[in-house]
């Protein structure tokens, strides 16, 4: 199979590989995907007071593809706002990785995995939030 | 060292300078027509043509006017199953073979179900052997024919033939085995395994591709075969269409140099596999080694390296040729059929990684090649989740994963 330029430039270099802390009460972890699959993706984020995204982590389990989606998805979300990077699309994953049909479940994989994070980070938030608003 | 260096011995080889050379000529000056028996061209073609049947004879032991020619082992195998089943209908309608053959068997065999043939899909166990005992009750007074491989092509593993073959003969059914893998390989012989059938393929032993024969036993008994091309009546009528002799002649010399070279070749190449194996187990913790470690084709390693994705890791090895499990490299997103049913999870599937080393591998490129795959291996498990996970001790038999 032929990869774009962009698709072997991130799987050779990837951006933000690694880990944040999934107890920071500021972080928001999803992992999406299952290893029959092929293909398993950990994305996180750590998101300030304002809601704007500073940080962004990825690990992935599966094909070149896979792990040039979520290295984009990373550089997409970092200095984004929550509200943005909700925005964000498989297709335009698709499009800026230039991914053939077989490999577009790599695309959806990310955009589901930027929406757990964000889940996560949400129910994290609203968890803290609701028993600030008990007390007042 | 030249790359990218080649470890696909088992999807094809190339051909041996000798065999090109012994080829060259019939191309031009002795290009004849080995049926024009009118001439002296055809003459010389077809004195080619029987040397040649003497050579892959002799690699298995048989007689040369046992060996059929045909344009490789998957023409081999669908005449020998569709020509059995036509000319033993009379018989039963009944043959076996295994979960683990190779395509073109077990698609004849599918393709006979719809035309009311009953076939028995054998199950193999964790090594990838079929139980001799299950063979011998499957067999029926209506079974027509047993297929086996002799070695698999993803994992190397051996059936015991000569045991098959005795169990065949004393249950009077035909047995058939795609030795594709297995020619010059290991030693075949189809009087000591009792075969009676045998499918081969130029491109796997070093000879030119689109070349291949069909062993026919023609005593003890004698198999008779309903002919799939109708034509011209070559090949004793069960095969028509004009030889080609030029691919004939390259796998006769094929034949003829693994025969006397296989005992050397086999005892440099498999010293080699398990340098490259020992090395790779050694330095990757859990990865393993598939099939059966001991009955299995000398120069195949089929490596499954688990918490990478094997389409992935062919791709960061790219200056190895090797073949995966995953089929992420096909357009469909099902994992290997043989690694499944011999028990692997999806995940060991996807992988997998088989190398099969050959004629021209040398010690640098196997040294090359563990040093590529140890490194990239150890490069996207520092990437993945699953791996992570196994090292803070999650089982990951045990998550609940969000399948898609």
């Amino acid at each position: 199979m032929a990869y774009s330029d962009k698709v072997l430039d991130h799987y050779q270099n990837p951006r933000n590989v690694g880990a944040l802390d999934k107890n920071d009460p500021n972080v928001g972890t999803g992992v999406v995907g299952a290893p029959e699959c092929g293909d398993v993706m950990k994305l996180q984020i750590r998101v300030d007071d304002s809601g704007k995204i500073v940080d962004a982590k990825f690990k992935t389990y599966g094909c070149g593809s896979a792990i040039a989606s979520s290295s984009l998805a990373t550089e997409w979300l970092k200095g984004t706002s929550v509200d943005a990077a909700e925005q964000i699309k498989n297709t335009q994953i698709v499009e800026e990785l230039s991914l053939p049909p077989v490999k577009i479940h790599c695309s959806v994989l990310a955009e589901d995995a930027i929406k757990a994070a964000i889940e996560d980070w949400r129910q994290k938030r609203a968890a803290r939030t609701d028993g600030a608003e008990v007390k007042a | 060292m030249k790359t990218p260096i080649y470890l696909d011995y088992s999807a094809t080889t190339p051909c041996d300078p000798r065999v090109v050379q012994h080829m060259l000529p019939f191309f031009t000056e002795a290009f004849g027509n080995a049926a024009s028996r009118s001439h002296a061209f055809g003459w010389t073609a077809e004195a080619a043509v029987e040397e040649a049947r003497s050579q892959v004879a002799q690699l298995l032991g048989a007689h040369q006017k046992e060996i059929l020619w045909t344009s490789g082992s998957t023409e081999a195998n669908n005449l020998a199953i569709k020509g059995v089943a036509a000319m033993y209908r009379q018989k039963g309608n009944h043959l076996i073979t295994a979960v683990t053959e190779h395509k073109a068997v077990l698609d004849p065999m599918k393709y006979l179900e719809t035309q009311g043939y009953e076939v028995t899909f054998l199950p193999v166990d964790g090594k990838g052997h079929v139980d001799l005992a299950q063979l011998a009750a499957a067999i029926t007074d209506r079974t027509i024919l047993v297929s086996l491989m002799a070695a698999n092509n993803e994992v190397g593993t051996l059936h015991p033939l000569a045991e098959i073959g005795a169990l065949c003969k004393q249950k009077g059914t035909l047995f058939h085995t795609d030795a594709t893998q297995a020619a010059g390989k290991i030693t075949l012989d189809v009087e000591a395994q009792h075969v009676d059938l045998l499918s081969l393929s130029a491109h796997k032993m070093y000879g030119p591709k689109g070349v291949g024969c069909l062993y026919v036993r023609r005593k003890n008994p004698r198999v008779r075969l309903t002919s799939q091309m109708d034509g011209g009546g070559h090949e004793r009528g069960m095969r028509s269409g004009t030889l080609n002799v030029t691919g004939i002649v390259g796998m006769g010399e094929a034949a003829r140099l693994c025969r006397t070279e296989m005992a050397t070749e086999m005892a440099r190449v498999s010293a080699l596999r398990d340098r490259l194996e020992r090395r790779l187990l050694a330095a990757l913790p859990d990865a393993v080694q598939n099939g059966d470690p001991k009955n299995r084709l000398p120069h195949l390693a089929n490596v499954s390296f688990p918490y990478v994705e094997g389409e992935s890791l062919i791709m960061g090895i790219k200056e190895l040729a090797v073949s995966s499990g995953s089929a992420c490299t096909s357009a469909s997103l099902e994992p290997s059929y043989v690694l499944k049913s011999l028990g692997l999870g999806d995940e060991l599937a996807h992988s997998s990684i088989r190398f099969s080393l050959g004629r021209f591998t040398t010690e640098q490129e196997v040294d090359f090649a563990a040093d590529r795959v140890i490194t990239e291996v150890k490069r996207l498990r520092e990437m993945s989740p699953l791996w992570e996970m196994v090292q803070e001790g999650v089982d990951l038999s045990k998550v609940k994963w969000t399948a898609h």
